[in-house]
């Protein structure tokens, strides 16, 4: 049994009228006659930032694959800014979208991969701007300078002449990041960011996360980084079994959780932490140059302040 | 360094491990190559003077710029681009498409070049010196209407393009497509399926992911086979005169070695030119090769191995 995030809607299959950016009602989806995703509905406000978080195979990474067509669903409709996506609703009857109509859909929308999968044969410059001069038509020139100063957001200004794999896993994941922005997204997807990325290089890409929600970013974020979600999160949505088991604000839902699977979870999700946190100290520790990078992981966990934003939803 | 350090072990300097069976086969080797030299020098049927001759004779140069470098570059040009969109049209989700490229792969691999090549340049001429472009069964619906045209639009003279190198070229193209499909299709799947998403998260279309993204990544797979394939193709213009296309290397220097009663100065003068142009197409391939390489080269980071473990694990 799914909860609904904002109460029934009268007409689920259509637009809604509110401001949410994105709209899921009752999306279903199976690989190969097995049911990964049983009826997600969920909405997600401008500016709102949402963790979706639960164990691994519980449908969350699919869910956000749905979101922008990457996979298709069989049931339930998703909406992004009122479009229905992946088809075209011609008086009840749905139409698939060709190709290209859903290649036009996803241009507004950025999406951060587990592996980064930035494009392995071009510069990093080259990467950032491959879907603005390809996909908008944006000049050369245009094009190169908001990648310059996209990369200086990222912090790495000075990488433009890099070859992907001359970066470390975590500068990649910046560069993809910029490359994203760099389509002006009105929505962010990030899937497990962090998961692929040495412990003490996690600090350095949640960083530029949390700096993109601050600014306003509208972002659903699939990350098992807990101190993440307490600190940056609006919303945290719980998943298992491919429904919607709790969401609520970080506070309640990650420090007084209701739903005994959502306690396993966190539970389990703390010693993990713990042990990670070991695992960090003992990878620097292990370096000579020991004291200058302990400074980094610190500012990935610890949420001191936790009102960074006010809860919403 | 400390001074306490003067007892402990300093640089190495080892004796190597001995490798006696490298110093036998040196001498083999050597006597071996001792026997050919001697027997090179000594028989005078070899007639190198006479081969270095013939390897500058106008015809002979005119077979090999006319014959056997155009055909090669027209043969390959048109195996590549037949070939990767046949690969396309093989990985595409249309089944027609998928089941065309599948036959014409079955096709043209089965036929041998020379036979290939004597059907289009004296077979097709015996079956359709004029080549008529129009409806299907045309001329038989025509008859049965009672029309006056027969349904033809277009008309083309074969007998003016049978035994010319256009011919050869389409011959050796066509039979090289089939091949290089197969190498295009290998090198588009081996590119990960991660870099399709990635373009299509950023909203490219499927034509030009495949343009901008996945074909250059796949030409690092693909290019060292299709230089095989430019020297297989090099060589293979020797049966051009299966059409039959006189003007080409091997033809024209055996044919001078023959009119002059001088047969293996003939034949060596061909295999020194075969051989000088393949070693240059060598060193075209290695620097393809480095060239889409790029990207590639540096080494594996611990990110690297991270993620090829994430592999392993999926």
């Amino acid at each position: 049994m799914s909860q609904t995030t904002t109460g029934a809607h009268p007409d689920a299959t259509s637009a809604p009228s509110d401001q949410a950016l994105v709209h899921a009602v009752n999306v279903t989806k199976a690989f190969h006659g097995t049911e990964v995703l049983k009826g997600i509905d969920m909405d997600v406000h401008r500016g709102e930032v949402v963790v979706l978080c639960g164990p691994s195979g519980s449908g969350k990474t699919t869910f956000l694959r749905c979101i922008n067509q990457l996979e298709t669903i069989d049931g339930g409709r998703i909406f992004v800014d009122g479009d229905l996506m992946g088809y075209e609703d011609r008086g009840g009857t749905l139409h698939r979208l060709p190709d290209k109509r859903i290649a036009a859909q996803r241009r507004d929308i950025g999406m951060c991969f587990q592996r980064f999968n930035l494009f392995p044969h071009k510069t990093v410059l080259a990467n950032i701007i491959e879907a603005p001069r390809q996909v908008k038509g944006t000049s050369r020139r245009e094009a190169e300078a908001k990648a310059h100063e996209l990369l200086e957001q990222v912090g790495l200004g000075d990488k433009p002449s890099a070859y992907p794999a001359q970066l470390s896993g975590g500068q990649q994941q910046r560069v993809a990041i910029a490359r994203a922005l760099a389509m002006d997204p009105k929505l962010m997807l990030f899937d497990e960011p962090t998961s692929a990325l040495d412990p003490e290089l996690v600090g350095e890409v949640l960083k530029v996360m949390r700096d993109l929600a601050k600014g306003g970013m509208t972002m659903i974020v699939v990350t098992h980084e807990m101190g993440f979600a307490r600190e940056v999160a609006d919303r945290v949505v719980f998943i298992d079994g491919g429904v919607v088991i709790e969401h609520g604000p970080p506070n309640q839902c990650l420090l007084n959780p209701q739903h005994p699977r959502t306690r396993a979870f966190l539970s389990r999700m703390r010693q993990e932490e713990a042990a990670h946190a070991e695992a960090v100290v003992a990878t620097v520790t292990g370096k000579a140059s020991a004291l200058e990078a302990v400074a980094a992981p610190d500012d990935g966990a610890a949420p001191e302040e936790a009102a960074g934003r006010p809860p919403s939803a | 360094m400390t001074s306490t350090t003067s007892d402990r072990p300093g640089a190495i300097d080892a004796r190597p491990v001995p490798h006696p069976l490298r110093w036998v086969a040196m001498v083999v080797i050597a006597v071996v190559v001792a026997m050919l030299i001697s027997s090179f020098v000594t028989n005078d049927k070899w007639n190198f003077p006479f081969a270095f001759e013939i390897m500058q004779q106008t015809p002979v140069i005119e077979g090999l710029w006319k014959g056997t470098i155009f055909g090669t570059v027209g043969a390959m040009v048109l195996g590549i681009a037949l070939g990767v969109l046949i690969a396309i049209m093989r990985l595409s989700a249309n089944p027609v498409l998928r089941g065309v490229a599948f036959v014409y792969t079955w096709f043209f691999r089965a036929i041998p070049r020379y036979v290939l090549l004597v059907l289009l340049g004296t077979g097709l001429v015996f079956l359709y010196p004029v080549f008529d472009i129009g409806v299907p069964f045309g001329q038989q619906i025509a008859g049965v209407l009672g029309l006056e045209s027969n349904l033809t639009f277009a008309q083309f003279d074969y007998r003016s393009l049978s035994s010319t190198i256009w011919v050869g070229i389409i011959g050796l193209g066509l039979s090289e497509a089939a091949y290089m499909a197969e190498i295009a299709r290998a090198g588009i799947l081996s590119v990960d399926r991660g870099q399709a998403e990635a373009a299509q998260a950023l909203g490219m279309p499927p034509g030009r992911t495949m343009r901008r993204i996945i074909l250059p990544q796949a030409m690092r797979v693909i290019v060292p086979p299709t230089g095989n394939e430019t020297i297989a193709m090099v060589k293979d213009t020797s049966l051009l005169i299966a059409v039959p296309v006189i003007v080409e290397l091997f033809y024209q220097s055996y044919q001078f070695g023959q009119r002059t009663f001088q047969i293996m100065p003939g034949i060596v003068a061909a295999t020194l030119w075969y051989l000088i142009v393949c070693s240059i197409l060598m060193v075209g391939q290695a620097w393809l090769e480095r060239y889409f390489g790029r990207g590639f080269g540096a080494v594996p980071t611990r990110t690297q191995q991270k993620l090829t473990k994430i592999e392993a694990d999926h």
